[in-house]
């Protein structure tokens, strides 16, 4: 048996998923913790095995190895009292699309033995922004309030911990930061949040984040506590052809590492003192590149990502 | 139970919404009962005939009269040759040839015996063997008129003869309707609540709606009786418009008891859903489910004995049919229908439907699992 302080919501411990008889090894080995009342992130490319770790912990797939409690159940043994207590938004939006929003809402709240107007608090700040389309079916819904109405149903029971798969990849930018406000919010009412998505910026949102990559994780910390963790010197360049200028980066002999990074490319050197700057700006220029820019920048979560995926 | 109820409220409410799918079941059976049984009809009539006459007398034409008259043929080549016969069925002008030799008459009445030859066009198998038969009846009831013309009539025969005479029971006058009706409403019912169900659960699996079903609480049980139960009452529903129309249109009026037949289509529904469900536990897409319902729902048809006589297939074949499970429908409504057969008659029937329902229900509910 595995041992659950009470801080501690979700525990898994050696995780492990494959599939097929290729034997694709989408989960590997993975363990990690979630504190009550957090928001912890799951964050990854596509492929990574996030999905198959969020099916797992929700008991919509059977872990080939290893096991996992959550909220003090064994996902296997108690997978019952498991989807009582928990809520899950998967990636695709599975709602029925020939059910209504107020249809939908009050079947997955009396499936849960509860109805709309007990829970209403929860849902409210979120409700309220879809309550005017409520007659409306939910195959006709836009993006954005399809994903409304799904975090309805995910929490019209009262769930103690909160799983969303990937919620807002294919969102606006401007509904990905609404999501993430209500999302807080959430953590305000004592539900704990379990969210993977493959946008590095979305990192620094968690309170924790794991980065996850080919079915391994590579760190679990604090976003800040990564970035901090991060061990080299990074800066970022721009100049006028950005393409002969990574090309000629990476040929650089103190590179370790040189990506594109927005408008700029971001490089982590192998050595860094007070004149690597100038060093690099000759180094450039002798390679007839023009208006270069050079400046240390502080690493991101990203950064930490590639840095790790490189080790 | 009350969330069986409110699972219930749910499917009803999708399937009222779904106009398609209510034309269909409200449609497809008044249609498919009204065109089906004038389609597939047995007794052929307008079998093109083409005569070759050499004879061209009293006697000949008296024949050829003789077959025009009994509605069965029609006559759309009289020729010379049988070259020119044999041009039209090349043509498709006519399915059927009957040549009379020169001197038919003459010789009939001389030497007392006298040979027509008879050509076919066999591509068309079920028209050439009637079309053939009808022809030979004919002739032969022709052939008896000659004889009771020129034989002086006797007291006694001067041969031993048996003579046939038949009366059909239960379907006095070999009416189609009677005997097609029951069978394609059996095939209605088994489509519409085969069909449905696979289609209906593979659905939610396409959807991924399955998926946020099975994180609630909601019991395996519960979900597959949600299921179920719509399309039970759905095919009911099927049976009692067919009935209805069956009544209605034809006139079909049922000899046995109308409750016995209720009761079979109760057992036999939920054995024909416990095949949705089966099929929709191996399939994860709605056109998978569909192909594969169909390659069966086709088998079952062909192999029913709605359009082929069981009796008359091959032992392997017969083997087959006995886990068709249409077949025993069709045969009961048959036998209820059209005999008045009561339920000690049919109580074999009944136990195997049963066998069928349980078998496929368990299996189906063993295959289906929540985690995968």
């Amino acid at each position: 048996m595995l041992n659950i302080t009470p801080n501690i919501i979700v525990k898994a411990s050696q995780l492990r998923k494959v599939y097929g008889k290729e034997k694709t090894v989408a989960v590997d080995d993975v363990s990690f913790e979630v504190n009550r009342g957090e928001v912890f992130g799951l964050i990854g490319p596509d492929g990574a095995g996030k999905t198959s770790i969020f099916r797992m912990l929700t008991t919509l797939l059977l872990p080939d190895g290893g096991s996992a409690m959550v909220d003090g159940n064994d996902i296997v043994i108690d997978y019952k009292k498991i989807r009582s207590n928990v809520g899950y938004m998967p990636g695709k939006f599975s709602l029925y699309q020939d059910l209504s929003i107020e249809e939908n809402i009050n079947f997955f709240a009396t499936v849960f033995g509860t109805t709309l107007e007990e829970n209403y608090e929860i849902i409210k700040e979120i409700y309220v922004q879809i309550e005017p389309f409520k007659k409306r079916r939910a195959g006709k819904l836009s993006g954005g309030m399809k994903q409304k109405l799904a975090l309805c149903c995910a929490l019209i029971h009262k769930p103690k911990i909160l799983f969303l798969d990937e919620p807002t990849t294919g969102v606006d930018p401007v509904s990905r930061k609404e999501f993430w406000d209500m999302l807080k919010r959430l953590k305000d009412q004592d539900i704990t949040i379990v969210v993977s998505t493959p946008y590095m910026d979305e990192a620094n949102l968690c309170d924790r984040i794991a980065l996850i990559q080919k079915g391994k994780i590579l760190s679990i910390d604090t976003p800040n506590a990564i970035v901090a963790a991060y061990p080299d010197a990074l800066m970022e360049i721009k100049a006028d052809n950005l393409y002969y200028l990574l090309r000629d980066l990476n040929a650089y002999e103190y590179t370790l590492s040189c990506f594109t990074f927005g408008e700029f490319l971001h490089l982590a050197l192998k050595q860094n003192n007070v004149n690597s700057k100038l060093e690099l700006n000759t180094y450039l220029t002798s390679k007839g590149h023009q208006n270069i820019i050079i400046n240390p920048v502080t690493p991101t979560v990203e950064d930490c990502f590639i840095k790790l995926l490189h080790d | 139970m009350r969330t069986l109820k409110f699972l219930l409220q749910k499917e009803f409410r999708q399937i009222f919404r779904d106009k398609t799918i209510i034309a269909i079941i409200l449609v497809m059976p008044t249609i498919q009962l009204l065109i089906l049984p004038l389609a597939a009809n047995y007794e052929i009539k307008n079998i093109n005939l083409s005569i070759t006459d050499h004879d061209r007398s009293a006697y000949s034409s008296q024949l050829i009269s003789k077959i025009t008259a009994s509605g069965y043929f029609k006559l759309t080549g009289y020729n010379d040759s049988f070259k020119e016969s044999l041009e039209n069925i090349e043509s498709e002008k006519a399915d059927l040839t009957l040549e009379i030799p020169a001197n038919f008459e003459r010789n009939l009445i001389r030497e007392e015996e006298q040979k027509v030859f008879l050509a076919v066009n066999a591509i068309n198998g079920v028209k050439a063997n009637l079309g053939g038969a009808y022809l030979s009846t004919i002739i032969r009831n022709y052939n008896q008129d000659l004889r009771m013309e020129l034989i002086p009539q006797t007291k006694i025969n001067p041969l031993p003869v048996i003579q046939t005479t038949n009366s059909n029971w239960y379907n006095t006058l070999l009416n189609y309707n009677l005997f097609m009706v029951p069978g394609i409403l059996a095939i209605l019912v088994t489509m519409i609540a085969g069909f449905l169900s696979a289609l209906n659960i593979v659905k939610e699996k396409e959807m991924g709606t399955i998926e946020q079903i099975n994180v609630t609480p909601i019991k395996k049980i519960h979900f597959i009786l949600g299921k179920l139960i719509p399309f039970w009452i759905m095919g009911i529903i099927v049976f009692s418009i067919g009935l209805t129309l069956s009544r209605v249109i034809y006139g079909i009026v049922p000899l046995g008891s109308i409750p016995l037949l209720y009761g079979f289509i109760a057992i036999y529904l939920l054995a024909v859903l416990g095949f949705g469900l089966l099929i929709s536990t191996y399939c994860d897409t709605q056109q998978q489910a569909m192909f594969i319902a169909f390659f069966f729902v086709m088998i079952f048809v062909l192999m029913g004995g709605l359009f082929t006589s069981i009796d008359s297939m091959p032992e392997w074949a017969k083997t087959v049919s006995r886990f068709n499970p249409m077949r025993y429908l069709i045969e009961v409504m048959r036998m209820v229908i059209l005999k008045g057969s009561n339920f000690k008659d049919i109580r074999f029937h009944f136990l195997i439907i049963a066998i069928f329902a349980v078998v496929l229900n368990a299996w189906a509910l063993w295959n289906y699992r929540k985690t995968s």
